[in-house]
């Protein structure tokens, strides 16, 4: 479901205001699978994986969340060929895991970098001028917000309150937050840490 | 299965591990905040050099956070019998010198202490203000125990409130007790806890459900992060108290996507409780059995909701649901549910241990016990207190006005309750805080996140931003929330771009009535509240951007215009610096910027020595 990245910029220029917009869901773009990374094949290892993490919940109510969770854990993403191999194996109608897979923001049915960028945009952050840290990364990084980078290595986006609100302005790469910064000459060196 | 004896002998066997004779005890504070702050790269340098030195009698740990992200990383050395150290902002560096000058040479290091009084004495943590004036009960454990070790929970009581709940009261005394403790809930609309878990508890069913609301999704707010890092037995434990009280067998704690460190932290104290029978079946030798199961978010912040969280929970789009039928009648997969905010449960425990009296005697009239705030923003002392509701937390931080914020900016507003709050103004700030009174004075206390803005932040501009949130987070079931905020927020978007009319200003306060009074859910019952407040308190700055086009915080970029005036030196800074080229002029010359080039980025402004370029 490619976005024109036009359409989405607010305010910020970030893209943050697009998850309503894919909430209300727009299902026709999705035979354009954005899968350029060779594409998954039926026999791809983590479906037999998926398969077994299924059947281990198997007990219980509400699995869905866990089950997308897992998914996009393994596979980075949602193409339309894991919801379908999981609504296959959980007997959740398609509909409904599309319809779940797009609510959440967290959710991702295009590919993203190898590592996860969000810069901070609650509050806190905000007023201390989040905007600066955003608009370094573009440079860095050249992409727009939103997007991946060309060499896969980096996705950016913008997220929400990190709870880290007493560090503000900060960012998180991965499951790593980094705060304190105000001084955005220290975000290439954080960057450069990266493979 | 696990007696009474059991849990006093490993209390003092914990107690002696920490406290005894000749150890030295130093934790490292390694919450996210800690950790963003370089706390890791800090525990390693410990951990390195203290083997290196091969200084047995050192005992590290991991603790959560005190609360004070100023000082990150912040690194304690406990002794048996004297006073504790506290080292601020530290790194591998000043930590490699505390090893050998404190640790191996018994001299505390005063460069990096907190300071010292008058008489030269080491002063710590304690002894600062910030924190001297705080109660702490939900804190009560953040910072100081490792909150990945389960005999240092059980060391300070840890567990003693479920075993006194268990063997010595009925489920109806528990909430009894919780009812006349006064506690309210902590998640937002402060709804009395007892009243709550006191419907859930008649009502028949096959399995009845507890859940903990840890998607604290208020920016600015990172009190429930701070405990689940610092202290998740006591909200386990308080869980395993609310299924005694109300006949659940199973609980959920719906832990937000954004929380790494606090599941991590979750998932081993879980396993840890269950590998002792202290969650699981026939807890204590009782009937009663129990167990938790984290959930995780996804990035939704309508899933704070309790109907939307259950939707969550059960597989589903978060949307909410109307009620009744409420959560204690049917709630989870149709079933009685009780659900409770992370603030909330950390208060239960002390409740049960030190009765209902002892916490009904702090706070206010109507609110008990004490509220943990968030201090976040332009404020030069961040982080979390804790002080008995109605307190003057934000006032007594904002007290010398002219110090409150960083660089000497001058004080403007503080915002609360997140993007369904509002904005208190330095005339309201001697209003005490509660759950009252600031729904009276226009904002609410939410989650309790107090965001300080200066006189560099434009009130527009803030409005605008929580919209934005809004917009985005409306699940879209309900035509107001969505299309109004929708319609409201183009509305200010034309007013920071210079093309509001004072007819906007009408139409703003229409919609914000209609969307009030037809939304579903509080997410959408409440998104005017941020414009509507800011209207009122800041008018002047909405008529500056609807009637003479101008900015006064100098923020909107569309009102900005930057010229040079007659100060300028010709010191070819500004030229050098302005991405555009949009500033000509030769050296020892006055300059000019090309208005129609000039993107309004400001960065002539920043770095102009003499004062010489203008803002209007
Ligand atoms: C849009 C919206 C978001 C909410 N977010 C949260 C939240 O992040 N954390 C929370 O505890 N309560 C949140 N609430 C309040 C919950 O619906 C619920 O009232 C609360 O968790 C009940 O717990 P308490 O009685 O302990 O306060 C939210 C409510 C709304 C309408
Ligand atoms: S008020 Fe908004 S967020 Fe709440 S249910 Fe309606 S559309 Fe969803
Ligand atoms: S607002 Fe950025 S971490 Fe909370």
């Amino acid at each position: 479901m490619p976005e024109d990245p036009e359409v989405n910029q607010n305010r910020f220029g970030t893209g943050v205001g697009n998850n309503t917009q894919r909430r209300l869901g727009n299902v026709n773009d999705q035979s354009k699978c954005a899968c350029s990374c060779g594409c998954i094949t039926a026999e791809d290892p983590r479906f037999a994986e998926l398969k077994s993490y299924i059947d281990s919940l198997n007990q219980e109510q509400g699995i869905t969340m866990p089950v997308l969770q897992e998914a996009q854990r393994s596979f980075g993403y949602l193409p339309l060929e894991v919801q379908k191999f999981i609504s296959e194996n959980t007997g959740v109608p398609l509909a409904e895991i599309y319809g779940v897979a797009t609510f959440y923001s967290q959710f991702a049915i295009e590919p993203k970098g190898r590592h996860h960028i969000g810069v901070c945009m609650g509050t806190a952050c905000y007023v201390k001028g989040s905007q600066k840290v955003l608009d370094k990364l573009v440079e860095e990084l050249k992409v727009k917000v939103g997007c991946t980078t060309s060499d896969g290595k980096f996705t950016l986006e913008a997220t929400r309150c990190l709870g880290c609100c007493g560090l503000a302005p900060c960012i998180m790469i991965d499951d790593d937050v980094f705060g304190k910064l105000d001084d955005v000459s220290r975000i290439p060196d954080i960057l450069g840490k990266y493979e | 299965m696990m007696t009474m004896v059991d849990l006093n002998g490993l209390k003092a066997k914990a107690l002696e591990e920490m406290e005894s004779e000749g150890t030295l005890r130093v934790v490292v504070g390694m919450a996210t905040c800690g950790q963003s702050a370089g706390a890791r790269r800090v525990m390693e340098t410990l951990k390195k050099d203290v083997a290196e030195l091969g200084l047995d009698n050192v005992n590290v740990a991991v603790t959560g956070c005190v609360g004070m992200c100023t000082y990150e990383p912040i690194l304690e050395v406990l002794e048996p019998g004297k006073k504790k150290v506290t080292y601020i902002r530290m790194d591998p560096e000043k930590t490699a010198r505390v090893v050998k000058e404190h640790l191996q040479g018994g001299k505390p290091v005063l460069d990096y202490t907190v300071g010292h009084d008058h008489a030269g004495n080491l002063k710590n943590l304690e002894d600062l203000q910030f924190y001297a004036k705080q109660e702490r009960i939900v804190l009560r454990n953040c910072g100081t125990i490792d909150p990945e070790n389960i005999h240092e929970y059980i060391a300070r009581d840890g567990y003693a409130a479920l075993r006194k709940a268990l063997l010595e009261m009925t489920p109806e005394t528990v909430i009894d007790e919780m009812k006349k403790s006064g506690l309210r809930g902590r998640g937002g609309a402060g709804f009395p806890t007892g009243l709550k878990w006191g419907f859930a508890a008649p009502n028949k069913a096959d399995q009845k459900y507890i859940i903990c609301n840890a998607d604290e999704g208020d920016p600015g707010a990172f009190m429930d992060r701070s405990v689940l890092e610092g202290d998740p037995h006591a909200v386990l434990e308080a869980m395993a108290i609310g299924g005694y009280a109300i006949g659940a067998s199973k609980g959920y704690i719906y832990v937000r996507a954004e929380y790494p460190v606090a599941v991590e932290r979750l998932k081993i104290a879980i396993g840890q409780a269950q590998e002792m029978g202290l969650l699981g079946r026939k807890i204590f030798g009782t009937d009663f059995s129990f167990d938790i199961e984290i959930r995780l978010g996804a990035g939704a912040f309508v899933c704070g909701e309790e109907t939307a969280l259950m939707a969550s929970i059960e597989g589903e789009r978060g949307e909410p649901r109307p009620r009744p039928p409420f959560p204690a009648v049917k709630g989870l997969f149709g079933r009685p549910t009780i659900l409770n905010n992370v603030e909330t449960y950390a208060n239960v425990c002390q409740i049960i241990l030190n009765g209902p009296e002892w916490f009904a005697s702090m706070g206010t009239e109507r609110s008990k016990g004490t509220k943990v705030f968030a201090l976040g923003g332009k404020i030069n002392n961040t982080g979390l207190v804790e002080v008995p509701d109605g307190h003057q937390a934000a006032r007594d931080h904002l007290r010398n006005r002219r110090r409150a914020c960083p660089h000497g900016k001058a004080f403007k507003a503080v915002q609360t309750g997140g993007p369904s709050g509002g904005c208190i103004t330095a005339a309201d700030l001697d209003t005490p805080i509660d759950f009252d009174n600031l729904v009276a004075i226009g904002s609410m206390m939410g989650s309790g996140g107090m965001i300080v803005m200066d006189e560099d932040n434009c009130m527009v501009d803030i409005a605008r931003f929580f919209l934005d949130f809004t917009v985005d987070e409306s699940c879209g079931k309900c035509t107001p929330c969505r299309e109004g905020t929708k319609r409201m927020l183009e509305i200010l978007d034309r007013i920071v771009a210079g093309e509001g009319t004072m007819q906007d200003l009408e139409n703003l306060e229409d919609l914000a009535e209609n969307i009030r009074l037809t939304s579903l859910c509080a997410l959408g019952q409440t998104a005017p509240n941020p414009v509507m407040s800011t209207m009122k308190h800041f008018r002047d700055e909405y008529l500056a951007h609807v009637q003479d086009k101008k900015c006064p915080a100098g923020v909107c970029k569309a009102l900005l215009g930057y010229v040079i005036t007659a100060d300028c030196k010709g010191c070819t800074k500004c030229k050098r610096v302005c991405p555009v080229e949009a500033i000509t002029g030769e050296v020892k010359q006055l300059h000019v910027i090309d208005q129609a080039l000039c993107i309004r980025c400001g960065a002539c402004f920043n770095v102009c020595s003499f004062n010489a370029i203008a803002r209007n």
